[in-house]
């Protein structure tokens, strides 16, 4: 139901829009009202600049060679082109092994977290359900109580998840605010559909599976993409539970480690720098971070823009429903 | 709207609701593939959820991991004393409590201006083009963030460089470097994240309101001003409600991240928050009750600020929360 409220807000925004310009043209803009345009395009393209302007810099020193950058001055253009830092973070077995993970995490744990929610928001859209109400009420009470950080570690430590990749997916399996959207969108399906298939004898699992899946997919593609951006943005879980084991690291705990370190003369990046200036390629901590921060983030840059309206029809739902 | 909050916990008695313990459990049988589906999940949701709540006794405690369950020392409020004796959790107490404020009111004060300026462009592939490029930081993860904010405002940063340029400043400051920035850098690095995000939810209540108030208030002689203070502000004026009470219940969680990345040695005094605390004082040096201790605290905190929240807006005749 809240999903249709957005779609009707959506719609009625372009269908609202229209009137309203055309009412415009014949009101005629006084001093004031001009003075206002002027303002209002200047503080939104401030705002733009100021959003876009880090990205583009670190896009720059992450393109340009890594002794010229020392010198400063690079703003929105490489001076001194090259691929050299991209080759050698590519070449570093630790960050290549961290790009691994990264991208296995985000891959398992949203494959896993959209059949899992979809599955019980399912049964939990079934008004006839016996266990419906125990199965809702279970789930939203985590909302407002939790055990918090330390006896979280504690229950991981116990269940022998520290130190393995399954902390990445299991803690975070099922969200509540997921199943809640899920459950809005299958209960919003036209009611005869999933009938009809019950009258042709398919069971709740064939119901499940060929009917309700394949029709929930734009609800399923919002839950994808925020789980997919949570995992692969993730980076405490893998330092309270596998900073020891450097095997299971991931991009964004990389990054941070050297963002922390950069300071301090035994850095990490620092390190890499010395080491990395045998042979043909030259690298600085400087260079390092701006290309891992442009690795860590590119996936994100790259796919956001098509898929924007995915997440601000899941950020409406999920306003609407709390 | 208040109902679709509420969430299907409210009690509505489901009509076909077996009567008897025979009927439940052949009603169970017959639905075994629903139960098949959910049950699972729910054992998934006690042993994650449900079970580290227990570790909330440990506050009482004296905790040793190596200690078997009842062989624990009982210390009673010990722990609690100790907190509300401490110096350095005062400090953090006050920190966590003015970064949390300034998260909320900047916030707001930050998004509603901006969805109210969006909301006067006319042009409306400019209007996308803001709005999409709004989003994009939201979706970075914090350490990419941060990585961005420490290169920013860093000694040869772009801030620097232009304060010299203009010649307001003769010598680069250290900004992550000077305790008592910290939470106005604090507050520059969550709007820059976070405010176009979350202009999305005040935009699609914009658009809601009808069209028509416009008009009337253009026929009384008011310009855009007016009518932005006299129709679209009290339009979203519910909205805007319900959102603050839904974050006051999450006043306190101002964050981790941020504090955390952004923080260093030279700031920690006005960087550290409850969640810091928490992870130095339990994880890094496992005193584990003092820990636990501090996070009750601040999810009993947490609960009363909801509670008050709800109340006002129930006196005040608002929309509310439960």
């Amino acid at each position: 139901m809240a999903l249709a409220d957005a779609q009707a807000a959506a719609r009625s925004e372009v269908r609202q829009v229209r009137p309203v310009r055309k009412r415009r043209r014949r009101y005629r803009m006084s001093a004031g009202d001009w003075a206002f345009e002027i303002f209002n395009h200047v503080a939104l393209l401030t705002l733009v600049i100021v959003t876009l302007y880090p990205f583009v810099n670190q896009i720059a020193v992450s393109f340009n060679s890594a002794t010229d950058s020392l010198k400063g001055g690079i703003y929105l253009w490489p001076r001194d082109w090259t691929l050299d830092n991209y080759k050698y973070v590519f070449k570093e077995a630790t960050i290549f092994n961290a790009f691994l993970v990264s991208v296995a995490r985000t891959v398992l744990g949203t494959v896993l977290t959209v059949l899992c929610s979809a599955m019980v928001a399912y049964t939990i859209s079934r008004q006839d359900f016996v266990l419906r109400r125990f199965v809702t009420i279970a789930f939203v009470l985590t909302m407002y109580v939790n055990g918090g950080l330390i006896p979280t570690f504690l229950l991981m430590k116990s269940l022998g998840l520290i130190n393995s990749f399954w902390v990445y997916i299991w803690p975070g399996l099922i969200g509540v605010f997921n199943l809640i959207i899920i459950r809005s969108f299958i209960e919003g399906l036209p009611e005869g559909i999933l009938e009809a298939s019950r009258i042709d004898g398919a069971g709740d699992f064939r119901t499940f599976f060929s009917i309700v899946l394949p029709l929930s997919t734009p609800v399923l593609a919002t839950v994808a993409l925020f789980s997919g951006v949570y995992q692969w943005n993730s980076w405490f879980d893998v330092m309270i539970y596998n900073s020891s084991n450097i095997k299971l690291s991931t991009l964004q705990y990389e990054l941070q480690k050297i963002l922390q370190n950069s300071n301090a003369a035994t850095t990490a990046a620092s390190a890499f720098a010395n080491s990395g200036n045998v042979g043909a390629v030259q690298v600085t901590p400087l260079s390092i971070r701006a290309t891992m921060t442009i690795v860590a983030s590119a996936p994100i840059i790259m796919v956001y823009p098509f898929l924007q309206k995915y997440f601000v029809k899941g950020m409406m739902v999920g306003g609407v429903k709390g | 709207m208040e109902n679709d909050i509420a969430l299907s916990a409210s009690p509505v008695p489901n009509p076909k609701k077996p009567t008897g313990m025979k009927h439940f459990f052949k009603q169970l049988y017959l639905q075994r593939a629903l139960v098949i589906m959910s049950v699972p999940f729910i054992i998934w949701l006690f042993i994650f959820r449900y079970l580290p709540l227990w570790g909330w006794v440990s506050a009482f405690q004296n905790y040793k991991p190596a200690r078997g369950f009842f062989e624990q020392e009982w210390v009673g409020l010990r722990q609690f004393e100790f907190l509300f004796t401490d110096e350095r959790f005062f400090r953090v107490l006050r920190n966590t409590l003015v970064m949390s404020f300034e998260n909320l009111i900047l916030g707001f004060v930050t998004a509603i201006t901006l969805a109210l300026l969006l909301n006067e462009v006319r042009q409306l592939v400019f209007k996308r083009v803001v709005q999409t490029i709004s989003y994009l930081p939201h979706f970075i993860s914090w350490v990419v963030a941060a990585g961005i904010i420490q290169t920013t405002l860093s000694t040869d940063g772009i801030v620097n460089t232009l304060l010299m340029k203009f010649g307001w400043i003769d010598e680069e400051l250290l900004f992550l470097g000077k305790a008592e920035w910290f939470w106005g850098i604090y507050g520059a690095s969550i709007v820059w994240k976070d405010v176009g995000w979350n202009t999305i939810v005040y935009l699609a209540a914009m658009t809601m309101i009808d069209p028509a108030l416009y008009e009337a208030a253009e026929m009384d002689g008011a310009g855009r001003f007016k009518k932005m203070w006299h129709v679209t502000l009290p339009g979203i004026k519910s909205v805007i409600i319900v959102l603050l009470i839904m974050n006051t219940g999450y006043l306190l969680e101002s964050g981790f991240d941020p504090q955390y990345l952004l923080g260093n040695g030279m700031n920690i005094s006005h960087s550290e928050n409850i969640d810091i605390f928490v992870l130095n004082y339990g994880i890094r040096m496992s005193n584990y009750s003092l820990a636990v201790a501090a996070g009750i605290f601040k999810t009993v905190v947490s609960f009363i600020l909801l509670f008050v929240a709800n109340n006002i807006a129930k006196r005040l005749g608002e929309a509310r929360l439960y």
